[in-house]
C-alpha cells in the first residue's frame, strides 16, 4: 500500500512590505494548486484623524491632515480645504486657483518621481533598492533625484517646505509668491521637460508582466482638464456623480485584523483609482506632447496592465511640468492672498486627485466654525480591494515561481499602486504559507 | 574600517520624517556611501540584523506590539535617536490622550474588536533611552544630514534648543505678534525651521515642540490679551507637540478654565 503524498507546504513570510509608506500585511495560503488570500490587511497602528479632528477648528483640517500623509501632504490640505470651502461658499479664482493647481504639480513631480525611480524602478530591474542600483545606473538615478527635486521646489517657493507646508489656508494662501519668484524656476523646469520624457522613453522599454483586469477606473474629471482639485466622479462603468455624492456611490467596509476602512463601489465592490485610473478617463485632456509620448510608450487611450503604471506616472510627470510651465507663464500675482468669507454651519466636501489617486474629505460643522463630524477616504483605502484582487492574479499567474522570486513579484504588484500606507490609517506584512 | 550601520525604523507615524532623507536629493547618494544602510524598509527590501551603530526611530508608541518592538530594537542599537514629534512627543495622534479611546476607535470603526491600540500615544523616551532627539514636524532635513556627520565624525550635533523668536531676528522677519498682533507659538517653541511662518504672515504653530525653559504662561496671557478665547489657545497648544510636559500643563491650566 502506498502512502498518498503529502501536499508540499512552504511557507513565505515578509515582516514589512519594503519601498511602500508605511506597512502592511499578506497571507496566502496554497493548497492543492487552491490559492487562498487569508488576510490581506493595513496594520498601520489606528490614528484616529476622524476621531480627534472633532473639536477642532475649521481652520485647523489642512495643517492637521496633511499629517497623515507625509508624502502627499498636499493632497490632503486640498481636499480638507475645498470641503471647507464649499460650507462658506468660496470659489477659487484666476491666480489663487492656478497657484493651487501649481503647488499640486510640484507635489505630482515630487510623489512621482520618487515613486517611479526610488521605489518602483530597481523591482523592475532586479534591486533591493534605488541605491544598490545607483551602483550600476548612478547617472540615471542622479538625473532622477535632481527631477524630484524640481518638484520639492515647486512645493518650497508656494508652499514653505516641501513635508507639510505651511501655505495653504482654507480661502487661499498666507502669502503667494511673486511672478519673478516663479519665474526663476522656469529654467529647471524646461530641463524637467525633457528629463521626465526621458523618464517615460526609460520606463516604456522595461519588460512588463502581461497581467490585465477589467478595473473600475474612479477619478476626478473636469470638463476641460486634466484632474486636480475640481470636478466630478467618474467612472469607466457608469458612475458620474458630484463629490458630495460619494458615499452615495461608494462605501467604506472594515475587514477583520485590519486598521483601515477599504472602499467599494456600493452595487458591485473593488474600484481602481491612480495614475492609472485618470489616464485612462482624461486621456483627451493630456496635451498633444503628453499624448505623442504615450503613443511613442506604447500606450493605447486606456491601460489595463498595473505593472505599466510606472510609464503611465512618467506621463503624468511630463503632464504636471507642462502645466507647472503654463501656470508660471499666465501668473499675474494678485491683489490679496485669500478671499474672504464668512464662517457658518454646515456639511462640505473635497475630492482632489493626490499623486496615488482620489481622497475624499467630507466634514460638518457647527456655526462657529467647529468641526461635528470627519470622513476621510486615503486613495490607498480606496484602491485596497483591487490591489487584493491583482494579488490573486499573480499569484494565479505566477504560482510555480520559487518562493523567493514569487514574494518579490507579489511585492511588486502592491508597489504598482504606490500604496501610501499611512494615509489608509495606516501599516503591512507579507505571509506565505503554501503546499 | 568597516562603515556604520544605519537603521531605521517607525512607529506610528506619517512616514515624512524618514522621508526627509530621501528628500536630500543632492546628498542622498553621498549618505548613502558613507554609511552602510542596512535596515530601511522605506526605501529597501534588503533586511540587514543589527546592531546598528545608528537608529533613527520615527513614530510614537500607541499598541501592545510597539512596547516590545522598542525595546527589541534599544537593544540593537548602540545610538538611539528619535526623530519628529511623533517620536519625541506623541505626536498629533496624542491628542487622544485626554479622551476615551474606545469611544475613538467606535467612531472611525465599524468592528472596533479587531482594533488593538493603547489608551496613549507617548514618546519613545517614555520607554527606553534615547541617547539624541531631532525635534520637527516635519524634521528639518539638514539638521539630520548635521545629525549623521555628527555621528561619523564623533562630535556632538549642533542643533539649537533656542526659541524661533531667535530664527526670526536672524531672517528680518518683522515680529507677526508686535506688528500684526497675530498670534504666535514662536516665543515658546523651539527653533529649527528657520522661523517659517512668521515668514509667511502667519503664526508660529509649534512644530519643533517646546524650546529650553519656555514660559508658557507669559505668553498665553498675551495671547488672552489680544481676545483670544481659551479653546482657540489649548488647541493651539494642543498640536502637534501637544503631550511634551510644558505645552500639556500649559494646555491643561488653559482647558480647565475654558
Amino acid at each position: 500500500m502506498s502512502t498518498p503524498s503529502k501536499p508540499e507546504t512552504r511557507a513565505i513570510s515578509v515582516d514589512y512590505l519594503a519601498r511602500v509608506e508605511g506597512e502592511g500585511n499578506l497571507k496566502v495560503r496554497v493548497r492543492d494548486g487552491e490559492i487562498e488570500i487569508t488576510e490581506f490587511g493595513i496594520f498601520e497602528p489606528p490614528r484616529f484623524y476622524e476621531a480627534f479632528l472633532r473639536g477642532r477648528a475649521f481652520s485647523d483640517a489642512p495643517d492637521i491632515t496633511a499629517r497623515i500623509c507625509g508624502i502627499c501632504p498636499i493632497a490632503y490640505q486640498m481636499s480638507s480645504v475645498h470641503a471647507m470651502e464649499s460650507i462658506f461658499g468660496v470659489k477659487m479664482e484666476g491666480a489663487l486657483r492656478e497657484l493651487r493647481r501649481l503647488i499640486y504639480c510640484g507635489e505630482w513631480i515630487e510623489s512621482h518621481v520618487l515613486h517611479a525611480f526610488l521605489l518602483h524602478l530597481p523591482d523592475f530591474l532586479g534591486y533591493q533598492s534605488a541605491i544598490h542600483m545607483a551602483a550600476d545606473h548612478r547617472e540615471a538615478v542622479e538625473k532622477a533625484l535632481r527631477l524630484k527635486k524640481i518638484g520639492n521646489d515647486i512645493v518650497n517657493l508656494v508652499g514653505g517646505r516641501e513635508i507639510h507646508p505651511i501655505n495653504v489656508k482654507v480661502g487661499g494662501f498666507y502669502k503667494v509668491p511673486s511672478k519673478r519668484q516663479l519665474e526663476e524656476m522656469v529654467p529647471n523646469l524646461e530641463w524637467a521637460l525633457d528629463a521626465a520624457a526621458w523618464a517615460v522613453e526609460l520606463t516604456a522599454g522595461l519588460p512588463f508582466p502581461e497581467v490585465e483586469a477589467d478595473y473600475e477606473y474612479v477619478s476626478v474629471c473636469h470638463p476641460d482638464e486634466y484632474p486636480f482639485n475640481e470636478g466630478r466622479l467618474v467612472s469607466n462603468k457608469g458612475i458620474d456623480v458630484p463629490a458630495c455624492d460619494w458615499n452615495k456611490v461608494f462605501e467604506e467596509v472594515h475587514v477583520a485584523r485590519s486598521n483601515a476602512l477599504q472602499s467599494k463601489v456600493r452595487e458591485r465592490g473593488s474600484y481602481h483609482v491612480g495614475p492609472l485610473a485618470r489616464y485612462s478617463l482624461n486621456f483627451e485632456k493630456l496635451s498633444p506632447r503628453v499624448q505623442k509620448l504615450a503613443a511613442a510608450a506604447g500606450l493605447g487611450k486606456t491601460c489595463f496592465n498595473p505593472f505599466k503604471s510606472i510609464v503611465v506616472r512618467c506621463l503624468e510627470t511630463v503632464h504636471a511640468v507642462e502645466e507647472a510651465l503654463r501656470l508660471i507663464d499666465v501668473y499675474r500675482e494678485p491683489a490679496r492672498p485669500d478671499v474672504p468669507f464668512t464662517v457658518k454651519a454646515g456639511e462640505g466636501h473635497g475630492a482632489t486627485e493626490a499623486p496615488r489617486g482620489m481622497l475624499y474629505h467630507r466634514y460638518r460643522l457647527d456655526d462657529e466654525g467647529y468641526i461635528l463630524d470627519a470622513q476621510i477616504a486615503p486613495p490607498t483605502a480606496q484602491s485596497q480591494m483591487s490591489i487584493e484582487d491583482d494579488l490573486r492574479r499573480v499569484l494565479e499567474k505566477y504560482i510555480k515561481l520559487p518562493d523567493d522570486e514569487l514574494q518579490w513579484r507579489l511585492e511588486h504588484a502592491v508597489r504598482n499602486y504606490d500604496p501610501c500606507i499611512s494615509c489608509a490609517t495606516h501599516f503591512l506584512k507579507v505571509e506565505i504559507d503554501r503546499g | 574600517m568597516a562603515k556604520p550601520k544605519l537603521g531605521v525604523f517607525k512607529f506610528a507615524s506619517c512616514d515624512g520624517c524618514q522621508l526627509s532623507l530621501l528628500d536630500c536629493e543632492d546628498e542622498l547618494l553621498t549618505v548613502a556611501g558613507a554609511v552602510q544602510i542596512a535596515f530601511f524598509p522605506e526605501a529597501s527590501r534588503e533586511y540587514g540584523e543589527g546592531p546598528y551603530d545608528l537608529t533613527l526611530v520615527e513614530g510614537s508608541i500607541t499598541t501592545p506590539h510597539d512596547l516590545e518592538a522598542i525595546k527589541e530594537i534599544r537593544a540593537q542599537s548602540k545610538f538611539l535617536v528619535t526623530i519628529g514629534a511623533c517620536a519625541t512627543a506623541g505626536g498629533i495622534q496624542a491628542l487622544r490622550n485626554w479622551q476615551d479611546v474606545s469611544e475613538y476607535t467606535r467612531y472611525v470603526y465599524a468592528h472596533p474588536e479587531y482594533i488593538s491600540t493603547l489608551d496613549t500615544s507617548t514618546p519613545v523616551s517614555d520607554h527606553v533611552t534615547v541617547d539624541f532627539e531631532l525635534r520637527g514636524c516635519p524634521i528639518n532635513k539638514w539638521q539630520l544630514v548635521e545629525l549623521i556627520n555628527a555621528l561619523l565624525h564623533n562630535r556632538k550635533p549642533v542643533i539649537p534648543t533656542y526659541s524661533v523668536c531667535v530664527e526670526c531676528k536672524r531672517r528680518g522677519t518683522p515680529c507677526v505678534m508686535v506688528a500684526q498682533g497675530i498670534p504666535c507659538l514662536g516665543p515658546v517653541t523651539q527653533a529649527g525651521c528657520n522661523g517659517l511662518c512668521p515668514a509667511y504672515n502667519r503664526g508660529c504653530f509649534g512644530c519643533y515642540g517646546p524650546m529650553e525653559s519656555p514660559n508658557v504662561a507669559a505668553l498665553g496671557e498675551w495671547w488672552r490679551s489680544r481676545g483670544v478665547d481659551d479653546r482657540t489657545l489649548v488647541n493651539a497648544l494642543r498640536g502637534f507637540n501637544a503631550y511634551a510636559q510644558p505645552f500639556r500643563e500649559a494646555s491643561d491650566v488653559y482647558a480647565q478654565q475654558a
